[in-house]
């Protein structure tokens, strides 16, 4: 039989507040003083069990510390029950998550690292089954097959290629999983993958954000200012486009669809569009007709395209400290 | 190996409808031998670990179940963890070396 707890020696419950506890000491320990009953072992038994009680129960922290199991009804320390060694022990077995966990577990693990584990090598098998490593390359590829997609030749090692499969609307570093192109696997472990890292080559003119292009597009003066139809490169072929009449160096048309068709697992897919920014081309330089005709115009059209910096038009003195 | 009477007055945080629940709930599980539940050392570390986490983290019922769920399948996992260190323990000394070789930096 276990020791009685402090409470069942007072008496009490063990939510009993400090008012009762105080109170049921104060009787006990009057019952039982061996000044009150002398030559009563039993009762001097008794009263030395009730004061015990009350050290523990009378002092808040110990009173918590018993309440947590931390010390025992005489106040020794009692040993800390660390849940680890249980855990892991024979006993921790039936606290396993549905049930046993068997060697189609330690596969799930292996599985993790991506490959599947040597499933039937068996206990105290001789063999060695593992994947093989992976093999780390880099490719460089076009801006048109980044954009469109394409296959793309890779050389691995020892003269061997490889035509890498480029999914439309690749990101720059991205890395493509080729499985089973890496090296060769131990035992009748299968092959590691090929992890290619995809970098895409600059373009001349197009740049690419997200999976919107931008083209700078030049136009020449007369273009700009009377309007006209234009060819247009795009990622997916020549397009026209109309310039609007009366347009400037900045002015910024969109062809909505003819940026980067993008899908991606999971994604929804998209296309973006491509940004045109015009870029006016004036080029005439020693042309007489246009000077001439620039000379009179500007004498009644007046304008100063440097306005909103604050400046005004300052002619000939500008010459001169360009000059210096 | 104790009885139900004697757990619940060892730990005065504890009361029988506490406990009842915990087993219902399958966080405890006692053997029960003649209609009485008996509670093994590892049970008895357990009821004491569900007392700490409710105390010091103030856990709930609902979000106990989470966290002895994760801490069921970490300890599982050291177990499936510990048999694959004695396979490899087994190997001869060059298969050992090779898969030393073989693991990743951390």
């Amino acid at each position: 039989m276990a020791a009685q707890t402090p409470y069942e020696v007072l008496g009490l419950k063990p939510g009993a507040s400090a008012a009762e506890i105080r109170k049921a000491y104060r009787k006990l320990a009057k019952e039982f003083h061996p000044d009150l009953n002398p030559g009563k072992p039993a009762a001097e038994a008794r009263f030395k069990a009730v004061t015990g009680a009350n050290d523990i129960l009378s002092d808040p922290e110990k009173r918590a510390r018993y309440d947590r199991g931390e010390i025992d009804e005489t106040g020794a320390e009692r040993p800390r029950y660390s849940y680890r060694p249980h855990a892991e022990g024979a006993q921790g077995r039936k606290y396993q998550p549905q049930g046993e966990m068997d060697i189609g577990d330690l596969d799930d693990l292996f599985a993790m690292f991506g490959r599947g584990g040597g499933r039937h090598s068996g206990r105290g098998d001789a063999g060695l089954n593992m994947p093989g490593p992976d093999r780390q390359f880099t490719l460089t590829i076009d801006f048109a097959v980044a954009a469109t997609g394409g296959k793309q030749r890779l050389a691995l090692s020892h003269g061997e290629w490889l035509d890498v499969t480029i999914p439309p609307g690749i990101d720059e570093g991205q890395v493509l999983r080729l499985r089973g192109k890496g090296g060769a696997g131990f035992g009748s472990g299968p092959p590691g993958d090929a992890l290619i890292e995809v970098h895409i080559a600059p373009h001349p003119f197009f740049r690419r954000e997200g999976n919107d292009i931008h083209l700078e597009l030049p136009v020449s003066l007369a273009e700009a200012v009377l309007g006209a139809r234009v060819a247009v490169p795009t990622v997916s072929g020549p397009v026209t486009m109309t310039i609007p009449k009366g347009s400037d160096t900045g002015t910024r048309l969109r062809l909505r669809g003819k940026g980067i068709h993008h899908r991606r697992h999971g994604h929804q897919e998209t296309t973006g569009d491509q940004y045109v920014s015009l870029k006016v081309m004036i080029g005439a330089s020693g042309d007489a007709d246009l000077a001439t005709f620039l000379e009179q115009w500007a004498k009644t059209h007046p304008s100063d395209p440097r306005h909103a910096m604050g400046g005004g038009p300052h002619p000939g003195s500008a010459d001169k400290e360009a000059a210096s | 190996m104790i009885g139900r009477d004697e757990l619940i007055r060892r730990f005065a945080e504890l009361d029988g409808a506490e406990l009842q629940r915990w087993i219902e709930n399958r966080w405890v599980l006692p053997e029960l031998a003649d209609s009485q539940f008996r509670f093994h050392e590892v049970d008895i570390a357990r009821v004491e670990l569900i007392l700490d986490i409710r105390r010091e983290f103030a856990v709930d019922d609902e979000a106990m179940s989470l966290v002895l769920g994760l801490l069921d399948q970490l300890y599982s996992l050291r177990r499936q963890m510990r048999r694959l260190c004695d396979a490899l323990e087994s190997q001869p000394p060059d298969i050992r070396d090779a898969i030393r070789q073989a693991l990743p930096k951390a």
